[in-house]
This record gives C-alpha cells, sequence and structure tokens, in this order.
C-alpha cells in the first residue's frame, strides 16, 4: 500500500525520496517557498516553507516526508511566522517597490500580499548597497538581494561560469561578484544565462526592458503567488 | 428607537508624503457623501485645523524626516485611539528615504549650493525651519502603530475598505485586488 502522511489534515500520498514540500505539491498542496526551486536541490535558507510536524518547526523543502506524519502548514500560526519573516526580509534590504523594475511579478511582494503583510513592524537597516551597472546587458541591484543563492546555483550548476557568491556571514553577508574588478561588467555572463534569468526578486534585471508590462497586467496583479507557483511548477 | 451613533472623529497629516496618499482619498468620489454622514474631521489638510484635540482614528501620510514631523507624529499618537500609517512612505520611508544612504550635508550642499545660480544664498538657515534629521525613518519606529495601508498610493478603494471597515466595528481588511506596494 502506498504511504502517506497527514497535510493539514488531509491525505496525502508520497514515494521515498520525497520531501514534505515536493509530495504535498503533487497532491495540489502550495507551501510557500523563496530559495526553493524545483530544478536545484534543497537550499533552506528563507525559511518560508517552514511546516510544523508533531509540534517541531521544520523547513518542508529539505524535510523528507515520512509515512503517518502529520504536518501543519496553512494555520494562522504559522502564516504569521511566516509573515514575520518576510518583514525580517524587508527591512534587511532597500525594498522601495515603487522604484522597483520587479514590482508585479517579485516574489517576495506576491508573497507578502498574500499573507497580508501590510506593514514591516521591524526597524529598517537601510543598509547601503550600491549598484553595479558596469554590464551592457544586465544591472545588478544589490539593495534587494535576500540570498537565496538561486543565482549563485544557477551560474555554477548550469552556466557553468560561477559568475555570483555569497560572502560573510549573519548581519554582513553579501553577494559578490566574482571578477578581480568584483564588477559584473567583467564576467561572462550572457543576458539568456539562467543566472541571469532565475532571481525571485529585482536585483538581476535586464536592462532596457522595464516596466514593460503595465500595472494591473503584470504576474501577480492577475492572480496571487499561491496559484501562479502551482500553475508553473515553480 | 434609532438614536444616530455620534460621528467619528478623524485627523490627518501629511509629514515626509507627497500629498499623493490625500488625493486617494479623496479619491472616493461619490463615498465622499457616505464619509460625511460617517465622520467628522479633526486637524487635517482640509479642515485647517492647526492642532489634534481626541480624535478616533488619525491618519498619517509620509515618514519622519525633519524635528516638526516628530512633534506632529507624537500630537497623533496622544490624541488618536487608532493611529493607521498610510501610503509607502509612512510604512518604510519611500522615496525620501532614498536620502538615507547620502550625506545629509553633501545633500544639502548639492542642492543649494553647488548647482549653477544658486551659490548666492547658501543652505537655508531660518531658525523657522525645522531641522533636518540624518535618516528619514518610517513612523512606526517612533510611534505605535495601530495599522498599515500600503500603496503608493493607496487606491481610494482601499482606503474606504479599511475605515469603513473599522468604523463598522470588523477587523479592517484589504482584499487582494486592494493589496499594493507600489
Ligand atoms: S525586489 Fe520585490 S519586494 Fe523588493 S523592492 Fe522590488 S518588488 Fe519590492
Ligand atoms: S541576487 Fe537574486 S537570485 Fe541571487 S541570491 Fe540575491 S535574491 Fe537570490
Ligand atoms: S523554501 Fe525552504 S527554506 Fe526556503
Amino acid at each position: 500500500m502506498s504511504k502517506r502522511f497527514l497535510f493539514d489534515g488531509r491525505p496525502v500520498v508520497f514515494e521515498d525520496g520525497q520531501t514534505i514540500l515536493q509530495a504535498a505539491r503533487a497532491a495540489g498542496h502550495y507551501i510557500p517557498h523563496l530559495c526553493w526551486h524545483p530544478d536545484f536541490p534543497p537550499h533552506g535558507s528563507c525559511k518560508l516553507c517552514i511546516v510544523k510536524v508533531a509540534g517541531r518547526h521544520v523547513s518542508s523543502c529539505a524535510m523528507p516526508a515520512k509515512e503517518g506524519m502529520e504536518v501543519e502548514s496553512n494555520t494562522p500560526e504559522i502564516n504569521g511566522e511566516r509573515r514575520a519573516l518576510l518583514q525580517m526580509l524587508f527591512v534587511e534590504g532597500n525594498h522601495f517597490c515603487p522604484s522597483c523594475e520587479k514590482s508585479g511579478n517579485c516574489q517576495l511582494q506576491a508573497l507578502a500580499y498574500d499573507l497580508e503583510m501590510t506593514g514591516e513592524r521591524f526597524a529598517h537597516f537601510f543598509p547601503e548597497r550600491p549598484v553595479d551597472s558596469s554590464h551592457p546587458d544586465v544591472l545588478l541591484d544589490f539593495n534587494r538581494c535576500i540570498f537565496c543563492e538561486l543565482c549563485v546555483r544557477a551560474s555554477r550548476d548550469v552556466d557553468g561560469k560561477n559568475v555570483f557568491a555569497l560572502t560573510n556571514r549573519g548581519i554582513n553577508k553579501h553577494l559578490v561578484v566574482n571578477a578581480e574588478s568584483g564588477r559584473l561588467g567583467d564576467t561572462d555572463l550572457a543576458a539568456d544565462d539562467l543566472a541571469a534569468n532565475i532571481c525571485p526578486v529585482g536585483v538581476i534585471l535586464k536592462k532596457r526592458v522595464g516596466f514593460a508590462t503595465p500595472i494591473g497586467e503584470r504576474t501577480y496583479d492577475v492572480k496571487p503567488i499561491h496559484i501562479v507557483a502551482m500553475e508553473d511548477g515553480k | 428607537m434609532n438614536a444616530p451613533r455620534p460621528k467619528v472623529r478623524i485627523a490627518t497629516t501629511s509629514l515626509a508624503g507627497c500629498f499623493g496618499c490625500h488625493m486617494s482619498f479623496l479619491d472616493i468620489d461619490e463615498h465622499l457623501f457616505e464619509l460625511v454622514e460617517l465622520v467628522e474631521f479633526d486637524r487635517s489638510p482640509l479642515t485647517d485645523i492647526k492642532h489634534c484635540g481626541p480624535c478616533d482614528i488619525g491618519l498619517i501620510e509620509g515618514g519622519v524626516c525633519n524635528a516638526e514631523n516628530v512633534h506632529v507624529l507624537r500630537e497623533f499618537r496622544r490624541n488618536c485611539k487608532t493611529l493607521i500609517a498610510v501610503g509607502a512612505c509612512a510604512i518604510n520611508g519611500g522615496l525620501p528615504a532614498q536620502r538615507n544612504h547620502l550625506d545629509l550635508e553633501a545633500c544639502l550642499r548639492e542642492v543649494y549650493v553647488s548647482r549653477d545660480g544658486l551659490g548666492e544664498g547658501g543652505v537655508p538657515n531660518d531658525p523657522e525651519l525645522p531641522l533636518l534629521l540624518d535618516k528619514v525613518r518610517p513612523i512606526h519606529e517612533l510611534v505605535r502603530i495601530d495599522y498599515f495601508i500600503p500603496g503608493c498610493p493607496p487606491s481610494g478603494e482601499a482606503i474606504w475598505k479599511f475605515l469603513t471597515d473599522l468604523i463598522a466595528g470588523r477587523t479592517p481588511r484589504l482584499s487582494y485586488p486592494m493589496m499594493h506596494f507600489d
């Protein structure tokens, strides 16, 4: 007989080796996530995918599903914690959505809408993070980086170019470009590399196409992320 | 007998904002007629009352960029039972906070001294002018804020929905299309 666990009270069938998040998605249940991507191994950094299993918090993107476990996900308690995580991500960087080209297509913003984060509540860091516009086709706006390492993983494992890296730890963690000068223009990144197209927020942006889609027609203007994420398989 | 409920008293102000949120508030069109049945205004650009008295609801547009903003914000907090941050600038500093990465003096010199034809007067220094803070701050970093209405500006509909929920005693809640940070 197939193995199953309970997801918010409903039975979900899974196969050995699947994580909670993978099995839940396969059964049509969305779990919020930012650093997880279907084409990469779990990263476990953003914690948006937290769920509660037997009273303990686990990252559902990394935790293997087990027979008979009871998983709580879409509850006021967990969603409140996810909201607090989002608020921390917002105050840690400089997110001024009205002037961001990614607005309307940004996963961080879309999750904030979906989880009804109306304000940030915490004190803002206002960190100083100068932009890098040295590349002819791609702009790097470090102000909005959430350190998901999707660009790092894509560049290293798929593009084979190793253009990006994270450096330092904790509050000093930041994204760097692997070039002697530290500038994107001095790397071999191309605009159609996966790394240039995978950022869930507004850091790695194609030049000359910003604001092309009118407000009201952008991805998350039309549908909330819990629907888009399931349709696109990501 | 259905005795009419006393009107809800509302105060509004714009700190480091552009008045766009106030314009959006006025953009509720014919709801304005319903609004005047439900509320009366205390201190607000709409009434020209200079100081805030006891109120049920205070709406704050804009963040805090100078000493006067701080005094006004505290006056509102002292007098308003429910204080609401309206719009991006009140919530996270918004456009004015883009100066937070620049040295304040360099900023003032750039505007009043370095530009062609502006060398004469220098940086304005009248004692009447409120002193600038070194950084623009969202209002929740200075006083307790009860609710936030996001948007740059929030739509008239979002403001109307929020206010009518509050006045009716419901937990104010924005529908998905009303949630916007831009
Ligand atoms: S990256 Fe997303 S959340 Fe950050 S400013 Fe841009 S749209 Fe807003
Ligand atoms: S630049 Fe984008 S993809 Fe890369 S780590 Fe930052 S948020 Fe993630
Ligand atoms: S999606 Fe699981 S930790 Fe980011």
